[in-house]
């Protein structure tokens, strides 16, 4: 898997809430795409990640 | 003294080029949020003669927002949008200035910017920033997105830079310096943000895709 254009290991069960999560990364600070589709964050629990996904992960941050 | 509009449109055709006015002439921005951010944006596009600007804020001028945003003593107190609204038409009165105080949601999103050939997100909040991005790149499938992130504190100008992300989002800012770590904003750094959001919502107009 790709994340940021890096590769990224998959591990089973991986969701990008997870992958998130192992990121550091606040998941309501955040915009991911995957595979050039807006995931919803409503969705990011549910959101499966394989081998072959290309995950573009954008963090946010305040002030404006 | 007040101009024509023939008599501004010819200055701007003369400063500009008439083939780039008439892009502007007939083109559409919409700016979500109107502070530090969105205030300079949206003075930058009416000097520009963009044709029509959908200014959407929720809130009102406060003492607090006079270090950086593009308001005055006189407008403490007045929504930011109508204050806005003035100052813009002082600057080009024949452009189509459409203002809403309101908080922009997920579900009225969509609705507001929906005719625009390019949005500004230009909120303070990271989370709301980040809600914004989903849901109009979710929902305006062909509508390019400018924002910005990471203005704050007094980092180098230089380190504020134009990013594209993801297929249709440009990102500005220096991408770190966060209000979350108490860094306050200040004019001159907001405003440098606010003119790279302004450029690359010219450079989309004109039909350039890259920052």
């Amino acid at each position: 898997m790709k994340v940021n254009g890096e590769n990224c290991a998959v591990t089973p069960e991986m969701t990008v809430q997870s992958l998130l999560e192992q990121r550091g990364h606040d998941p309501k600070r955040v915009a991911v795409e995957k595979n050039g589709q807006i995931v919803p964050r409503a969705k990011f629990a549910e959101e499966t990640l394989h081998e072959d996904d290309v995950i573009e992960v954008v963090q946010f941050v305040g002030g404006g | 003294m007040r101009l024509t509009q023939e008599q501004l449109h010819a200055a701007l055709v003369e400063r500009h080029g008439a083939d780039i006015q008439q892009k502007l002439d007939r083109a559409a921005v919409g700016i979500a949020g109107l502070g530090g951010l969105g205030s300079n944006i949206a003075v930058f596009l009416a000097r520009l003669g963009v044709g029509r600007l959908v200014l959407v804020d929720f809130d009102t001028v406060e003492v607090s927002n006079l270090n950086r945003q593009h308001y005055t003593m006189r407008d403490l107190g007045r929504p930011k949008a109508d204050a806005l609204r003035d100052q813009l038409i002082e600057i080009n009165p024949y452009l189509d200035y459409e203002t809403y105080t309101t908080r922009v949601t997920p579900e009225n999103a969509p609705q507001l910017f929906a005719d625009c050939d390019v949005v500004c997100e230009a909120f303070d909040r990271a989370d709301q920033k980040a809600m914004l991005i989903e849901t109009l790149l979710a929902h305006l499938p062909d509508t390019p997105i400018v924002s910005g992130s990471g203005m704050a504190g007094c980092g180098s100008a230089n380190a504020i830079r134009t990013e594209r992300r993801f297929t249709r989002l440009y990102l500005c800012g220096d991408g770190t310096s966060d209000i979350a770590d108490g860094v306050g904003l200040m004019a001159p750094r907001v405003a440098v943000c606010a003119a790279h959001e302004a450029t690359m919502v010219l450079r989309l107009l004109l039909g350039y895709t890259e920052p």
